[in-house]
């Protein structure tokens, strides 16, 4: 008997049966979301990203934000990570339908961003954040992205309005200005547009009661 | 395995040589090249690690940024260094177990090329600002196609090998080869088709990403490390394994529950509770193949431990094999709700997943090249001392390693469970482990460096050219024969 059929048989088997239960299952269940009309003012939600804040989820992504930052206000914590200020109910499947590229993440080294375009709206702040986290965050040891910022010369006419008001220590030398490249202006727009706790999706209600401390 | 008859044990001796020597280019093409990726990913490895406790480091461009090292560390880790080393032990075995010389020469060339070219194309795309941030498979889309292309020659060539077999027994490590043969295309297919070519929408792909990315270990890593245990152990010790039927238990508890452990690493988040529950259990199922492989392989050890002492292969391969234990337990445990509710989002994890993918598979690795290349090359390792210079530094950098970022990411997670700790200290908490795993890791690139003039300085012909193998020790007297270098 050719006993390699069986193993070949028996190891397709038990693969499919965990592919039928970890990859059909949830690609039919949780793979068809639908927009709903709000219950106040009837928009549909949850929003999709905009052209500018899809660019800016794509900057999100290649440079890897995902490694640090988490973004779910994380049902089986829900009341710490709100009680952090990361969010007003936990957050639900439906919450991500218009994400493209799922950034759910599974790391908190540094804090979650489902909702920091709540908790922190400041286009400038998030400027100066980016450019080098220390100005805004001491002791703060994530990533600087210089390189989403463009150092020239300043023009004749002074300052750009543009440019980022760096305390000293970060300042470029004399005659030089630091302005935002448009990848960094998207992912700001991206960066603001998370508020995922903030749709009243059907599921929502029961994800506010739930974690009522 | 000892025949008394001098002709048997002659024809046999010149059937291993026939196989050795058709293995020489496909294998060794393999092999050799899985080296330089895993120098490579020591380098990114240790600039992720420096980054995290000194941000500024090099952080001027954008390509060497944090967000894109650590993927590329991953991957030229995961594909570069463990896939193509593992392709080329799985079928060296295979080739052995089989009784069959090599025959797919020009297909398997063609296929080492293909597989570097996508780990070059992979990495160089992460690092450029194309990753997919999809976790274990950033490799660009463009890089998929040469690793596709490469793998079904490998699998062609694995088939080959059993077809035309001699008959006999089926050796479980010829088992664990060729399903993980079969596993491995079938999950990066289907991962890559559903996240990056056509991805389903964001909710869905969280569950696709944990089923791939742990069964990428469970499915694919761990079955060339058992196997390569399976093999060596009772190779260099002399004795057959302890029991035929616990292997046949652990090979098919371990493909039925490892298949179905991926959704724990998505515990208590925005999925359906029973999806949760169901890799929950698997995960706890575990115990029944980790322990029968751990009865099977300590009792085979016993009474031999003494070999450790001058084996180099058998110091790896035990130590991977015991690893496996550890890692196995420690994550089935880390898959209960209670423990994960204090482990998941923190430095924790990583610690867990370098247990298994270094402290196991790696060392098992480690331990069938320095068996393979010597029969390979019909020439021996140059110096006990760059084995050392090998072994130490990364079996004390891995622990150092392990110990570190396990304990800063227990205590991570228990404040940030606690609501009122303010985020800034928890930062300021982990630092000095942070700092640990960046010496404990550099230890393990020593230890990468020495393997690599190992492997070089062996290749430039400078190795002892005699029959004595390369020991730790001078072979003792009660050494059994078939340590020598061409058994």
């Amino acid at each position: 008997m050719n006993r390699f059929r069986w193993i070949f048989a028996g190891s397709i088997l038990t693969f499919v049966s965990a592919w039928c239960g970890l990859v059909l299952l949830p690609v039919w269940g949780l793979g068809d979301f639908e927009q709903v009309p709000d219950p106040g003012t009837g928009e549909m939600i949850p929003p999709e990203l905009s052209s500018l804040e899809e660019r800016g989820r794509d900057v999100y992504v290649a440079d890897g934000c995902i490694y640090c930052h988490s973004q779910q206000v994380h049902p089986a914590r829900a009341r710490t990570d709100i009680e952090r200020g990361w969010g007003s109910r936990r957050t639900v499947a439906r919450d991500y339908m218009n994400h493209g590229r799922a950034q759910m993440g599974t790391m908190r080294t540094g804090p979650d961003l489902s909702n920091i375009g709540v908790r922190n709206p400041s286009e400038t702040w998030h400027f100066l954040h980016l450019y080098n986290p220390r100005i805004t965050s001491p002791g703060s040891i994530m990533a600087p992205f210089p390189f989403l910022f463009e150092k020239r010369k300043t023009g004749a006419g002074g300052a750009s309005p543009d440019a980022l008001q760096l305390p000293p220590e970060f300042a470029p030398e004399e005659g030089y200005e630091v302005v935002p490249t448009e990848d960094v202006r998207a992912l700001v727009a991206y960066l603001q547009s998370l508020k995922l706790s903030s749709y009243d999706v059907p599921e929502a209600a029961k994800a506010r009661i739930e974690t009522k401390p | 395995m000892t025949p008394s008859d001098p002709e048997a044990v002659r024809k046999s001796r010149q059937e291993r040589l026939e196989v050795d020597r058709a293995a020489r280019w496909p294998v060794g093409m393999f092999l050799g090249s899985s080296l330089f990726w895993l120098l490579a990913g020591s380098v990114l490895a240790l600039l992720a690690s420096i980054k995290l406790h000194n941000p500024g480091f090099l952080a001027e461009a954008g390509w060497l940024t944090f967000g894109r090292v650590r993927p590329a560390h991953l991957n030229t880790m995961a594909y570069g260094w463990l896939s193509t080393a593992g392709i080329g032990i799985g079928l060296w075995m295979l080739s052995r177990l089989c009784r069959v010389p090599i025959a797919d020469h020009s297909s398997l060339t063609l296929a080492a090329v293909l597989w570097n070219m996508g780990n070059a194309v992979g990495t160089f795309g992460i690092l450029r600002g194309d990753s997919t941030a999809i976790e274990w498979l950033e490799y660009p889309t463009y890089a998929a196609p040469f690793l596709l292309a490469s793998f079904a020659f490998v699998v062609l060539a694995g088939v080959n090998l059993v077809r035309n077999r001699r008959p006999g027994h089926i050796y479980i490590s010829q088992w664990y080869i060729f399903a993980a043969f079969f596993w491995f295309p079938m999950l990066y297919f289907t991962a890559h088709g559903l996240l990056v070519l056509l991805p389903v929408q964001a909710p869905a792909q969280p569950p696709v990403n944990w089923w791939f990315a742990h069964n990428a270990l469970g499915l694919w890593f761990t079955p060339i490390g058992l196997a390569a245990a399976y093999y060596l152990i009772p190779k260099i010790i002399g004795r057959p394994i302890h029991s035929y039927y616990l292997s046949a238990i652990g090979f098919w508890s371990l493909a039925f529950f490892y298949a179905w452990n991926g959704m724990h690493h998505l515990i208590g988040g925005p999925y359906p509770a029973f999806l949760i529950t169901a890799s929950v259990v698997a995960s706890v199922m575990m115990f029944i193949p980790v322990v029968t492989v751990a009865i099977n392989h300590h009792f085979t050890m016993k009474g031999h431990f003494k070999a450790l002492l001058w084996s180099p292969t058998l110091r790896f391969v035990v130590f991977g094999a015991m690893s496996y234990t550890l890692v196995s337990v420690q994550g089935s445990l880390t898959a209960l709700r209670s423990v994960n509710h204090v482990t998941h989002f923190t430095h924790y994890t990583v610690a867990h997943a370098h247990l298994g993918v270094y402290a196991f598979a790696s060392m098992s690795f480690f331990g069938a090249i320095y068996y393979i290349m010597p029969r390979l090359l019909e020439r021996e390792w140059p110096s006990r001392w760059l084995i050392r210079l090998h072994f130490w530094p990364s079996a004390i950098g891995i622990a150092i390693y392990w110990l570190s970022l396990t304990h800063g990411g227990g205590l991570q997670g228990l404040e940030l469970n606690r609501g009122t700790t303010p985020f800034m200290e928890i930062v300021e908490l982990t630092l000095p482990y942070l700092g640990a795993r960046s010496v404990g890791g550099s230890l393990m690139a020593l230890g990468h460096a020495a393997f690599a003039a190992s492997f070089i300085w062996m290749l430039a012909r400078r190795g002892l050219q005699g029959a004595e193998a390369t020991l730790f020790k001078r072979r003792a007297e009660e050494a059994p024969d078939t340590l020598t270098a061409r058994s």
